[in-house]
């Protein structure tokens, strides 16, 4: 029962925190009920007993992601622009989300949820730790998809240089 | 008891309000945000669905959506920037060049 309570608490503030993000003016406050967000989800992960998920949540989203857009958001000084109307096509934006809600509680509602079950259990977690299974898992079945992210990271680095540059 | 269900709802709401975001906002920053937030909604389901079935694959998946969220989230803001400097504003309403 405490355990559905808190996980009541933290969805309602990670709810709420979603609804600023959508609904605040100024992008700096968006950005901040985002972290909220954020931290609400490595919550979730610790309650999933996913803890080193929870911290890369926290290190890579939180920290290095959200610095990122809040460097970009006071770069260009957006402040100026929070006077103007800033929604537009509230009416059909509200029908879609409510539709895709209401598609995904059907899916919800017809399938089992259940598949074939694997061997990662709460106590195995306790006994060998989360990051070495993690780690097990990464750099023996995993490690082709590892690398090709290292190629993407590297992509996406000459990329935006290239992008963000004055002239070429 | 807590169950998949209610994560899976949970995941469903953020995904939502993440899908709401992008539609209505007119500021390409925020509606980046809201991205960020609707791949946040899919990792929840991810680490759910994982620790309910006993498979650590969902947490392998989840790592890699990190890291494409990351190398969007430079590119995108780059490509922010560039677009400033051409237009002086990052509304979505003036990237209008390939409009009939």
């Amino acid at each position: 029962m405490p355990e559905i309570l808190f996980f009541s608490l933290v969805a309602g503030v990670a709810i709420i925190s979603s609804i600023l993000v959508v609904a605040m003016r100024n992008p700096i406050n968006c950005a901040l009920s985002l972290i909220m967000s954020f931290f609400c989800m490595a919550t979730l992960y610790v309650m999933l007993d996913a803890p080193f998920m929870a911290a890369t949540q926290v290190i890579v989203y939180a920290g290095a992601i959200m610095v990122l857009i809040v460097f970009v958001i006071m770069l260009l000084n957006m402040r100026t622009e929070t006077s103007k109307n800033y929604v537009h096509g509230v009416l059909v934006g509200c029908i879609v989300a409510v539709l895709t809600l209401f598609v995904i509680s059907g899916f919800l509602t017809k399938s089992p949820l259940t598949g074939a079950t694997g061997s990662m259990t709460p106590e195995l977690i306790t006994k060998v730790g989360h990051t070495e299974l993690i780690g097990r898992a990464m750099f023996s079945q995993f490690l082709l998809p590892f690398e090709i992210t290292s190629i993407l990271l590297l992509v996406a680095i000459v990329g935006s240089v290239i992008l963000a540059k004055r002239k070429l | 008891m807590l169950s998949l269900h209610h994560y899976l709802i949970l995941s469903g709401i953020l995904f939502s309000i993440g899908a709401l975001g992008v539609l209505i906002r007119r500021n390409a920053i925020v509606i980046f945000m809201c991205i960020e937030l609707m791949l946040n909604a899919v990792n929840l389901t991810f680490i759910a669905f994982s620790r309910y079935l006993g498979n650590i694959d969902g947490q392998i998946f989840v790592f890699f959506v990190m890291t494409v969220a990351a190398a969007e989230a430079a590119v995108g803001l780059a490509l922010m920037i560039a677009f400033y400097k051409n237009r002086g504003s990052i509304d979505v309403e003036d990237i209008n060049l390939m409009k009939l």
